[in-house]
Order: C-alpha cells, then sequence, then structure tokens
C-alpha cells in the first residue's frame, strides 16, 4: 500500500465522517438532554435532502443547471430551518406527551416517527429515487497524490465551520449553558426557574438543523435521494455518537470521524459490500469492550 | 415515579383523632413534593411509569382471553381446508400463522420483558437460512434441521445480547436494528447462502398423502398453535414473573434477588428460538428464500403486530398479527400509505393507549386461587 | 475481624454481629457522601440510621445493598465479604430493602408484587411452567399462599389481585414491606417507611415493626420521624456529612451534644427536629401510642 493511496483512503474517510458527524451531532444532543434515542433523526437528514430537492426544484429556473456553491448553500439555510421546524413539531407532537411514560413507549413512538417520515415521504414524492435538479462540478485538485474535488473540500469546510458554530453556541450562549444544565439534571433546571420545555425544543430544532444541512449536501454531492437514505445513515451517526460516548458533542464528531476512517479503510480492505457489516460489528464490539465511548463519562444510572 | 402522593385518601378515623401536636417534622416533604412534581414535567424520556389510572377490561379482551377462545380458533384453524381449500386461501393462512409465531416469540422480548428488539427478523432469517442450507446443499430432511436452528438461534442472541443487555435498554433497540442489517447483508453477500438470489428448493415435511399446502398448513398449524400455548403459559410461571418484574423496575427485581442480567438473557434468547423456529416454518412454506424477506420493514411490523394487539398479552398479540398479516391482502397497492398510517398509529398508540387495543389482563381470577385466610400470629416463617 | 473498639451495642447479650460495615467510603466525582462509615448490625435489632438530609444515609444503604460500589471500605454479612457483590446475590443471602420512594411493579398485581420476594425460593423450572407439571402447580400454589400471608403479616386490606398502583398510597408502602418480607431476610433495610403516612398510619407501622423484629429480622431504618426513631430503635447510628457521628441508644443519643449540634448546626429548617430530639421526654419516647394522643 503505498503512502498516496493511504492519504487518498484518510480524505475519503474524513469526507464521510463529516457527514456522520452533523448527523451523530444532533443523536447525541437530544441524547445527552433527554436521553431519548431519536430513531427518527436519520430520517430528518432525509427530509433535508428532500427539502433542498424541492426547494431547487422551484429555484431552477432562476439557477440553471450548475449551482454555485454560494446557491448551494443559501438553499442548504433554507432548508435547516425547514427540517429544524419540523424536528421541532415532532418533539412537541410525538415525544413531548410521554415524557414521563415508560422508556419502551417512547422508543417505540420514535420507531414510529421514523416510520411515518419515510413513508410519508414516500407517499407524497413517490417511492423511486429522485435525481438531484443540480450537480456539483468534479473539478479536483491532488494533494501529495490523493485527489480531492472542490466540492468535497467545499462541503467539509461548511460541516467543519457547522460544528464549530454548534460549539460555540453550546459553550458560549445562554441557550447552551440551559442544554448542558439540563443534561445534568432537569429537575434542578426546572426549580432555578430554566424553561426546560422551550430548551428542549431548541434542542430538537439545532440538532435537526445539522442533520438537513447533511441531507442537502448528501443530495447535491451523490446526486440521487430516496425516501429511505435516513436509515442506514441515522444508524451509523449512532454508532459514531456511541464512538465518542453518547450526549459528548465533540465525542460526537471524533466519533464520525474514527467511523469513518475505518470504513474508509474496512472497505478497501474487505470490500465495498461489507462496509455497513463491518461498521455494525465493529459497534457491537465497541460496545462490549468501552459502552462509554472514548470520551464518554461513565455512567451510573442508579436507584 | 409517578406514585402521586395526592391520590392518597384521608384515613376516615384521621381527623376523629385530631392531633394537636404537629405531624411529625418531615424535613423531605418539600424535596418530595417537588420531586413528583419535577418527575412529571421534566422526567426524562422513559423514566416513569405509566398514569396510573384503573384499566377497563373491554369485552374483546374479557373475551379473547377466554381459555375457550383459543380452543374455538384452533378449531376453525384446523378446520379451514375444509372451508376453503383454494391454495391461495392457504397459502395466505399459512403466512398469517407463520405471522403470529414470529409476533408471540418477539412477544416475549418486548412484551413479557420490555426490551426493544427492532432487528427481530434477524432470528427469522438464521432459522430460514439454517434449514434452508442444510436442507438444499447438504440435503437434510427438515426435522434433522431443527436442532441446529435452536442452536444457531441461541448463538445470534448470545451475540447480540451478550455486550448489550447490560447497558440500557435503548443500546439494545439500536444495536438489534444493526444486527438485523448484519444478517441480512452477511446473506446477501455470502456464496453458500446464495447471495440475492437466495436458497431455492427447499422440502418440505413430507405429503402425508394430502395435498402438499394442505399438509405443510396444518403441520404449521400444530406448531403455531403449541408456540402460542408454550409462551403463554411461560409468561404466567415463575420466569415469566421475573420478566415482568424486570420490565416494571430492573432495581426493585435486584433488591428482590433476581439477576436482571440473567433474566433478560432467558428473554431474549427464547425470543430467538421463536424467530428460528417461525424461519424453519417459513423456509418449508415459500420453497425460496432470499435477503429482501428480512429487511427492518419486515422487523418493524412484527413490532407493530406486538404494539397493537397490547404488549405482554398473549390473545392479544395473537389477534394484532392475524391483523397486520392480512391486511395487506385487503389493501394492495397502497403499501406506503399502509406504512405511513402504521407509523402514525404507532405514536397515537403510545400516547393514548400504549397497552394496546386487547390488553393484558392483570387481574388474577380469585376464584382460582384458593385462599387460606390466616391470622397474624400464624404465620411461622422464621428468617 | 476489624470491628472498632468504639461500637457500643445497645443490647449486650446479641453478641453476633450479622452486618459489619468497615470505614465505608462512597464518592461521586468530588462529593464524598459517606465518608468511611462503620457500624455493625446485630441479630434481630432494630436499628436507626438518622441525620439531616444530605447526610448519606440513602448512599449508605445502596452501598450495603450493593446498588452502588463503595470506593473504599468493607461490608460482610455474617462473616462473607459482600462489597461490591451484584445487588441480587445480597438480596438472595437474605438482605431485603424497601426504597425511599415506592419501588413497586405498577402494572403487577398486588399478590405477584409479593411473589416477587420469594422469586428466588420458588422451586420451577421453565419446563414446569411450559408443561403444567404437578410441581408447577404446587409452587404457584405455595407461593399464592405464602403472599396472602405476609399480606395478611402487614395488615394488608385492598384488593390483592388487581394492579399495585391502584391501591392507596400507605396500602403500597405496605405492599412494599410485604414484598421485602417475602424474601424472608434476615436483614430488613427500610428508607423512610412513615414518609408520606399520617398519623394512624405510623402507629400502624410502629405495630409493625415490632411485629417483624419479633421474627427475628433485623431491621435497620432510615427515618426522619424522631418520635418513631425513638419508639422503636434498640439503636441509633447518626450520620452527618457522610461521617457517623454518634452511635448509640435513643437515650444516649438525645444528650449527645454532638448530634444537637449537627441538627441546629445543620440549618433552620431541621432545628425543630433537633429540639424534637432533645426535647421529648422519656415518657414521650418510650410510651405507647395511647399517651401522645391524649
Amino acid at each position: 500500500m503505498d503512502l498516496e493511496y493511504l492519504l487518498q483512503l484518510i480524505l475519503n474517510g474524513l469526507f464521510v465522517g463529516s457527514f456522520y458527524g452533523l448527523v451523530a451531532l444532533g443523536y447525541s444532543m437530544v441524547y445527552g438532554i433527554i436521553k431519548l434515542l431519536n430513531f427518527a433523526h436519520g430520517d430528518i437528514y432525509m427530509l433535508g435532502a428532500f427539502s433542498g430537492y424541492t426547494l431547487l426544484t422551484i429555484g431552477a429556473g432562476v439557477i440553471g443547471g450548475q449551482a454555485s456553491i454560494i446557491v448551494l448553500v443559501v438553499i442548504m439555510l433554507i432548508a435547516m430551518v425547514l427540517t429544524g421546524t419540523i424536528g421541532l413539531i415532532l418533539e412537541r407532537v410525538a415525544y413531548r406527551p410521554l415524557r414521563s411514560a415508560p422508556r419502551l413507549s417512547v422508543l417505540i413512538t420514535a420507531v414510529g416517527a421514523s416510520f411515518a417520515l419515510e413513508y410519508g415521504i414516500a407517499v407524497s414524492f413517490g417511492p423511486n429515487p429522485r435525481v438531484y435538479p443540480v450537480g456539483l462540478g468534479n473539478e479536483s485538485f491532488t494533494i501529495f497524490g490523493a485527489r480531492l474535488t472542490y466540492a468535497q473540500l467545499a462541503m467539509m469546510l461548511i460541516a467543519v465551520a457547522l460544528m464549530v458554530g454548534l460549539d460555540q453556541i453550546v459553550r458560549r450562549t445562554r441557550s447552551g449553558r440551559a442544554m448542558r444544565a439540563i443534561s445534568q439534571d432537569p429537575k434542578a433546571c426546572l426549580l432555578m426557574g430554566i424553561n426546560v420545555d422551550s430548551v428542549i425544543s431548541r434542542t430538537f430544532f439545532v440538532g435537526s438543523a445539522l442533520a438537513g444541512a447533511a441531507g442537502v449536501m448528501s443530495g447535491a454531492y451523490y446526486g440521487k435521494i430516496d425516501f429511505l437514505m435516513g436509515f442506514i445513515i441515522g444508524l451509523k451517526a449512532f454508532t459514531a455518537a456511541v464512538i465518542g460516548g453518547i450526549g459528548n458533542l465533540r465525542g460526537a464528531v471524533l466519533g464520525a470521524i474514527v467511523l469513518g476512517l475505518l470504513e474508509s479503510f474496512g472497505t478497501a480492505w474487505l470490500g465495498s459490500e461489507w462496509r455497513d457489516v463491518f461498521a455494525f460489528g465493529f459497534l457491537i464490539l465497541f460496545l462490549t469492550v468501552r459502552p462509554t465511548g472514548l470520551l464518554g463519562e461513565r455512567v451510573t444510572e442508579r436507584v | 415515579m409517578s406514585t402521586d402522593r395526592t391520590n392518597r385518601p384521608e384515613q376516615p378515623n384521621a381527623s376523629a383523632t385530631n392531633r394537636t401536636a404537629p405531624d411529625a417534622v418531615d424535613a423531605s416533604a418539600f424535596v418530595n413534593a417537588v420531586d413528583n412534581r419535577g418527575d412529571t414535567k421534566v422526567a426524562l424520556a422513559g423514566s416513569g411509569l405509566a398514569p396510573g389510572k384503573p384499566r377497563k377490561v373491554s369485552p374483546v379482551s374479557r373475551l379473547i382471553s377466554h381459555p375457550w377462545f383459543g380452543l374455538v380458533i384452533v378449531a376453525l384453524a384446523v378446520a379451514l381446508p375444509f372451508i376453503d381449500s383454494r391454495a391461495y386461501t392457504i397459502r395466505i393462512s399459512t403466512d398469517a400463522l407463520i405471522f403470529v409465531m414470529l409476533a408471540v416469540g418477539l412477544n416475549i422480548v418486548v412484551g413479557y420483558c420490555g426490551l426493544l428488539d427492532l432487528g427481530y427478523a434477524a432470528f427469522f432469517a438464521i432459522g430460514a437460512y439454517t434449514s434452508g442450507v442444510l436442507t438444499t446443499t447438504f440435503g437434510w430432511p427438515v426435522i434433522a434441521t431443527i436442532p441446529c436452528v435452536v442452536v444457531a438461534a441461541v448463538i445470534g442472541g448470545l451475540l447480540i445480547g451478550g455486550p448489550t443487555l447490560r447497558l440500557r435498554s435503548d443500546y439494545l433497540a439500536i444495536v438489534t436494528l444493526g444486527f438485523g442489517e448484519i444478517v441480512r447483508i452477511t446473506a446477501n453477500n455470502l456464496e453458500f447462502t446464495g447471495g440475492p438470489n437466495g436458497v431455492f428448493g427447499i422440502p418440505d415435511f413430507g405429503d402425508f398423502g394430502l395435498r402438499a399446502d394442505i399438509a405443510t398448513y396444518w403441520i404449521v398449524t400444530v406448531v403455531v398453535a403449541l408456540a402460542v400455548l408454550a409462551s403463554a403459559r411461560l409468561g404466567r410461571g415463575r420466569l415469566g414473573r421475573a420478566w415482568r418484574f424486570v420490565r416494571e423496575d430492573e432495581d426493585a427485581a435486584e433488591a428482590m434477588g433476581i439477576h436482571t442480567y440473567k433474566v433478560k438473557f432467558a428473554a431474549y434468547v427464547t425470543g430467538a428460538i421463536f424467530g428460528g423456529l417461525a424461519g424453519v416454518l417459513f423456509a418449508v412454506h415459500q420453497t425460496a428464500i432470499s435477503p429482501p424477506s428480512f429487511n427492518f420493514l419486515y422487523s418493524a411490523l412484527i413490532l407493530m403486530a406486538v404494539v397493537l394487539g397490547g404488549m405482554g398479552s398473549t390473545p392479544g398479540v395473537v389477534v394484532g398479527a392475524v391483523i397486520i398479516a392480512l391486511l395487506p391482502e385487503l389493501l394492495r397497492g397502497v403499501e406506503n400509505w399502509r406504512y405511513f398510517v402504521f407509523g402514525v398509529l404507532l405514536i397515537v398508540l403510545m400516547i393514548f393507549r400504549p397497552q394496546g387495543i386487547w390488553p393484558h389482563r392483570v387481574g388474577e381470577t380469585p376464584a382460582k386461587v384458593r385462599r387460606k385466610p390466616m391470622r397474624e400470629d400464624d404465620v411461622e416463617v422464621v428468617p | 475481624m476489624t470491628a472498632p473498639a468504639r461500637i457500643r451495642t445497645g443490647s449486650g447479650e446479641k453478641a453476633s454481629w450479622l452486618l459489619e460495615v468497615d470505614a465505608m467510603t462512597v464518592a461521586f466525582g468530588g462529593v464524598t457522601a459517606v465518608d468511611g462509615l462503620t457500624f455493625v448490625v446485630n441479630e434481630g435489632e432494630v436499628l436507626s440510621v438518622i441525620g439531616p438530609n444530605g447526610a448519606g444515609k440513602t448512599s449508605a444503604f445502596n452501598c450495603i445493598t450493593g446498588f452502588y460500589k463503595p470506593t473504599g471500605g468493607r461490608v460482610r454479612l455474617d462473616g462473607t465479604d459482600i462489597t461490591g457483590m451484584r445487588p441480587a446475590r445480597i438480596a438472595a443471602m437474605g438482605v431485603a430493602r424497601t426504597f425511599q420512594n415506592l419501588r413497586l411493579f405498577g402494572e403487577l398485581s398486588v399478590l405477584d408484587n409479593v411473589r416477587a420476594g420469594m422469586h428466588v425460593r420458588i422451586k420451577q423450572s421453565a419446563f414446569d411452567a411450559i408443561l403444567h407439571t404437578p410441581r408447577y402447580h404446587r409452587s404457584e400454589q405455595e407461593a399464592t399462599d405464602e403472599a396472602n400471608r405476609w399480606l395478611d403479616f402487614v395488615g394488608s386490606r385492598g384488593n390483592r389481585y388487581n394492579e399495585v398502583r391502584n391501591l392507596p398510597y400507605g396500602e403500597q408502602r405496605r405492599v412494599e414491606i410485604a414484598r421485602a418480607l417475602a424474601r424472608e431476610p434476615r436483614m430488613l433495610l427500610l428508607d423512610e417507611p412513615a414518609a408520606g403516612l399520617n398519623h394512624n398510619e405510623k402507629e400502624q407501622l410502629l405495630d409493625l415493626l415490632r411485629r417483624i423484629s419479633d421474627l427475628g429480622t433485623a431491621v435497620v431504618l432510615i427515618e426522619h420521624d424522631m418520635g418513631l426513631v425513638m419508639q422503636v430503635s434498640e439503636r441509633i447510628v447518626v450520620l452527618n456529612y457522610g461521617k457517623e457521628i454518634a452511635d448509640g441508644t435513643p437515650t444516649q443519643i438525645r444528650s449527645n451534644p454532638a448530634v444537637i449540634e449537627a441538627y441546629l448546626g445543620a440549618g433552620d429548617d431541621v432545628e425543630e427536629e433537633a429540639e424534637k430530639i432533645a426535647g421529648l421526654s422519656d415518657d414521650q419516647v418510650f410510651g405507647q401510642g395511647e399517651g401522645e394522643q391524649a
């Protein structure tokens, strides 16, 4: 294995990892705050792709066939607001009424939400894959012999910008402080006069918006979207969140990068048909060895 | 905890005593009040009990839990080929019965023990493939594959349950989801499982001089009836009670000396065996199996049957499974709408009727329990 | 054994130690909830553990029953080291407990709740249950009879065949105690059994505690109700800030300056409690319930 090939694998891994990271962040945020595994999160990513698709189709006449990065970013921001709102509504309608219900009920609700979103899209857009009306250029450059397209580079930069932005929100703003506080002790927060419901809503908004951004980017990059596209990436994002330590945001990004790299190397080693088996097998192995994740703290869940 | 302290009725003679001394200082009363309020307002998702409203048992629920009802259904199922022996009727009835067995098996995991398994089709696949490969490639008779199917299902259960049952229950949900994918993709990629084409030409149990599909139908009927009976009886015994204890409150169960990990494991592995055996029936019935039959959608449909019928209620789950299995036959061509409605229905059920449509009857029938009232001083249990 | 010499046993004739807690420490992150706690429980005695809120009482309970792993020190049951064992094993060895906030199996019947305590003793395999063997019928019948006996023992009057969560709060408390008793424990740990009970129910609890003690079961009690504690306990251990500050008979504890200091110094809301400890006369403490009602 020569060095250029190795570098190419690393770049591929980082690129895929940045997608996983954006979705994993939402997973991890929601889990961190209300200990809910939002199965529908992968489908929010799918909704992002479809919102982008719809917006681009509407605006196709204005934009023309070849979208610039700036147009794509604008579309992405609108799609983020849309998916964020959908996430917020989802929490309001499906999860909030069950805040104090048994965990099993909540998990089943999340499965139901995932189903409803997937087949809701299948009903309204048809079950066949859709082709994104715009494509991104294929121009590429080489660094040390590895090939990277400008589109890939741009997307990785956008992903990094969003992640840094989220990190700043969570660490610097009042909302972020409230989120961290709720993840520590929701009861105490209620007593301290924090509007817990609104903070949870905001968390769903932000997490869903990030997934939506990833959806638009993947639609534009891969060119094809379908209503089940969120299923596997939801699982992968969860894997990433677990590897990093679920509930830990920097961990989620780290886990996503690790997973991206693992997949990249695993694919090179075993062939792409084994990629998903490799990833989920690794998840099971990882849970056996270190269930708290790379950056997670020991969780004592007791009386 | 949602035990509402305001529910506590005043003792009738409390006012009569009318003490002047203040009730003993209960420094924790304020904290408790806050705790209670806090729990209902901002509890973490899934940390409470369901609200304590007394359940009314619906007449349908009462009817289908009656022992006679089961006998009538079995009799009807056995008599079906005499009533309508069209190949189509026999085929969809066999499908529905196999689906009942899957639902009853998943009910052990989800309904009795409260563990969410989202990859239950994986065990179904393991059973079907083990049986299919052994019969076609190695020429075994179907009956002889059953021990291997059980072993394979148990190994699958150990691999997934081992690491994840120690963790929070939600990890199990998503790991089983991943496991379902692993099994399906593996079957799709491997050579000896036939790749995307799957395994075909699986022999049946033998026709015993009858029409082949009817012979299979009757064998399936008997196996499924026994499985339903076994799962119902398991649920009422010592192990079944332990499953329910774990579902209700793991800590309290531990405090009573119940090894919760082992108990959960037993549920998971029992469910795996049910799934594996259903897979054998499926392989024999279909004579050909391929990976797409075992996707997540299928696992979700089984779960839907369990939730719809009423988690933990065997009769309810059986009815739920029959409905879910036969519905597509009635609603041909609108699959996507159907799944959309399923998704919405799951949410609506969990919010408004988490116990399902025909819930488990909690009440024991006092008539069956011989009660010997004893005076307090009769208790001679010396620890 | 490393039983410390400073332990003053309330009732001298009972020599055998059932439980030995030796320098037990529990820390959560930076907070030390229990700090070098040492005490013993004698066979069959009634011991109360008291102290202001946050003194580490429940943490100590959770350590003894295996729900927390102590960060330091040992716990021995009848000479056997049980430190860090699984709660189920400790329970199977004869330690039963109740929880501060009721932890019943809400959706199960009252009888099933009590049967939980008998789980480790019911002789029945999964195959017995599937095949409905005579052994299955026998063991189920025995379990039901015994559950009924324990419910009678605690004086439960509610419907036993329906969901336990439909019972009134006081009844649920009783069922929880019946469930723990059904474990046939050598030692019963009760975490604030009187919390939320009215005066009458407290009187009944007092009577129940005495009858449990008569069975020969050691009872360890965490309780804020000083009246109850003083009446029922043979010995009292006082905790503050995770440390033991006193150990002795009710009379000794009442006059112990460290205890009064702890309660008075802890803040306004517990002052009353301290006055109660200090102020109760012997008659009040040891007198019967009727005396108090006069």
